[in-house]
């Protein structure tokens, strides 16, 4: 039966081209939590500079082992060179979100409208607790990042992780979410009686605002109307700024020199994220370069079915001898059952998208945490074993 | 009413949280299982909109009403409930406010969007107010509806925010109805009815993010409760996995006298270098998890473990799981 159907072959993603190609200007590595953003980013930043490319990654949030080994023992918002690199070059640095946004008030405003905004506690939980931000300074870091590569040319490529959010595809909404709030009428109606324009503004919207204001009075209290308005005041000329900027770098992932790289690991979950993502590039013509699969299992014998491996197994049992033995043939019997739904995974990942070259990094026993270990992981990704 | 159970007779609220990829849906859903022995009613909640419990228990998406999940061999219910943040602030205007019908007006605004996916915390205050309305709801004769409910909760990065609610409005109302609700739901969170269990891997990031976890929990004055080591692959070879390696002559034997020989069937000698390339495999993973464990147990919470299963999750597989769960005593 097996020898009659088809397999679905899902074409190979080249990473070695894709690193190679100095049309590549930037690498973008998304997927849902615990797959492996992080260490895939940095593997591939590492194989590029180690390819001769002048490299700078972009990471969120990484273990820290593996942030020591790249040198990232300070948060400063700063790439920072990595040593012991060959080739071409490699600096990293970790995404520090209050920061990168302390700088885009600072950089838009006058030293005292800055001070009024920096301390106002509207500003301050927007800037480190807002749904968004995250994502949001993420893109403007890059945006930054590729401007300095521009004019500086320090980097010729840039490899960017993403924030561990609810959905990987709030790193392509969540920008253009909180600019459009932040550039928006909700948030100017919020503020418009004390900016002493309320009956005004009532007015143009008519019925329905006398009780929306009731309302946002009654749930939100008044103490954050005031917060509110004081804000909107002092960043009043960066108004339209917020959604610009996020649109300005939502088109930079359009551009050619842009390539995503989706990562999962071999799990329903998973996969149906990727699934969703790899919709929405194609929808936005965004390119995507391919699907990294990550922690498949490895197969060693693929010629010991589990079946004959769990026969085999029970037959030394049942003679009480070669325990061991048996033992690894149990496990063999178990690896190769999570091979074959992982691949049914796969194939069925590949049939509802088939044109989505994938490259597949089997699962290290270990942890990767020093520059070593990202060797071998991108000599996985790069089939160069 | 059915008796206490387990280590958590007092806790009505399981927050289950854990990494991305640690399997913290399962726990919950295995949880759930667990807890409604003994013809008990349990609610299982997911709060991220991501239908994780739909996929696992196999039935169309969820709505935001309970819907029958399971029922267990001791005649207890599992009801099943996704929490939808607008329907939740719907809820809770006309609850509170008697005005349902304003639901429009805020949406034509950007209220709605606001209030559900861009402000810090009043989301999070609307998704545990949920869980705290589940825990309080009472049928006509002032019985409580679910003896436990358990909570598929955002992962250990995020939890200590989520559930911290009061601390996170703070940036946008210091005063107010909002505060006053964030307030009346942190008496529940803080209260000994409720317990956040951690699920790990036995794997460095997973447990280093329990770590930090735990201890930013307890920071935060919220009652930690166990920990669910997932997936673990107990040492299967002799010496516990971290005796000397295998001999090659000691595995040729043993596949010769299971009955694979050269020239006949699987290559024997293909076969044997890949059970010692496995066994290395087997011997670096046990020795990780060693490692991992003596750190795990070092937090000194109550640990519980549920093995790998080959086989993927399904609905035998989570009842495998409870069963584990109750003997262990987390349920």
């Amino acid at each position: 039966m097996s020898g009659a159907s088809k397999r679905l072959v899902a074409p190979k993603l080249d990473i070695d081209a894709l690193i190679d190609d100095p049309r590549t200007r930037i690498i973008v590595c998304c997927g849902s939590g615990g797959v492996g953003k992080t260490t895939t980013a940095a593997a591939v930043a590492l194989r590029a500079a180690e390819h001769g490319r002048r490299v700078c990654v972009l990471t969120i949030d990484p273990a820290r082992r593996l942030a020591q080994a790249m040198g990232l023992t300070e948060l400063d918002n700063t790439p920072r060179q990595v040593d012991g690199i060959t080739g071409g070059s490699l600096s990293a640095m970790m995404l520090d979100m209050k920061r990168t946004f302390d700088e885009v008030v600072e950089s838009h405003s006058d030293p005292e409208r800055a001070e009024a905004i920096l301390s106002n506690p509207f500003y301050q939980a927007l800037s480190s607790s807002f749904a968004g931000t995250q994502e949001y300074m993420a893109m403007e870091k890059l945006g930054q990042l590729r401007a300095q590569s521009d004019s500086e040319g320090l980097w010729d490529l840039i490899v960017v992780d993403t924030p561990p959010s609810r959905s990987a595809l709030d790193f392509l909404d969540a920008p253009e979410r909180l600019g459009s709030f932040l550039d928006g009428r909700f948030i100017r109606i919020l503020t418009a009686p004390a900016r002493g324009a309320g009956k005004g503004i009532g007015r143009i919207l008519g019925a329905g605002f006398g009780l929306f204001a009731g309302v946002l009075t009654k749930v939100l209290g008044t103490q954050l109307l005031a917060d509110l308005s004081a804000f909107v005041a002092a960043v009043d000329t960066m108004f339209g700024g917020f959604r610009e900027r996020a649109e300005a770098t939502y088109a930079l992932l359009k551009d050619s020199g842009t390539a995503f790289i989706v990562v999962a690991a071999p799990e329903r979950d998973a996969l149906r994220e990727a699934s969703y993502f790899v919709d929405r590039l194609d929808e936005d013509q965004m390119p995507l370069a391919g699907l990294v699969l990550n922690r498949v299992t490895r197969v060693r014998a693929p010629g010991l079915s589990p079946d004959e491996a769990t026969a085999a197994a029970q037959r030394l049992s049942q003679n009480g001898e070669h325990r061991d033995v048996a033992a690894l043939l149990g496990l063999h019997a178990d690896r190769m059952r999570d091979a074959e739904r992982q691949r049914r995974l796969a194939e069925r990942f590949t049939a509802a998208h088939p044109h989505v070259a994938i490259a597949e990094v089997y699962a290290l026993p270990e942890d990767i945490h020093d520059l070593e270990g990202l060797r071998v992981i991108g000599d996985l990704l790069a089939d160069a074993v | 009413m059915p008796e206490a159970l387990g280590d958590w007779p007092d806790v009505v609220l399981h927050v289950v949280s854990g990494k991305g990829g640690t399997g913290k849906t399962t726990v919950a859903a295995a949880l759930a299982l667990a807890l409604a022995g003994d013809g008990r009613q349990v609610m299982l909640m997911e709060v991220e909109g991501r239908q994780g419990l739909a996929q696992i228990f196999d039935v169309p998406p969820l709505p935001y009403e309970p819907r029958k999940l399971a029922v267990t061999p001791g005649g207890g219910e599992v009801w099943g409930l996704a929490v939808d943040p607008e329907e939740a602030l719907l809820e809770y205007l006309e609850l509170f406010y008697n005005l349902r019908r304003a639901g429009g007006v805020l949406r034509r605004m950007g209220a709605v969007e606001f209030v559900t996916t861009i402000a810090p915390g009043l989301r999070d205050v609307l998704l545990t107010g949920k869980a705290v309305e589940l825990v309080r709801r009472q049928d006509k004769q002032h019985a409580t509806v679910y003896d436990s409910i358990v909570m598929d909760a955002p992962p250990t990065g995020r939890i200590t925010r989520f559930l911290n609610v009061n601390t996170e409005i703070a940036g946008v109302a210091k005063v107010g109805p909002i505060r006053n609700q964030a307030d009346s739901v942190m008496n529940v969170l803080r209260s000994p009815r409720t317990a956040v269990h951690l699920t790990t891997l036995l794997e460095e990031m997973p447990v280093q993010e329990t770590i930090d976890g735990v201890a930013e929990l307890e920071d935060a004055a919220l009652p930690v409760g166990g920990i669910v080591v997932n997936m673990t692959r107990p040492p299967a070879l002799s010496g516990g996995g971290t005796g000397p390696d295998l001999a090659r002559e000691q595995v040729a034997a043993g596949v010769s006298a299971a009955g694979f020989a050269r020239g006949s069937g699987p290559d024997a000698e293909a076969i044997i270098d890949a059970l010692l390339a496995e066994a290395g495999d087997h011997r670096a993973r046990v020795a990780m998890e060693t490692v991992e464990r003596a750190r795990i147990d070092a937090v000194g919470r109550p640990v519980y473990d549920l093995p790998y299963l080959s086989g993927g999750i399904d609905l035998a597989a989570l009842h495998e799981l409870a069963a584990m769960l109750d003997e262990q005593g987390m349920a």
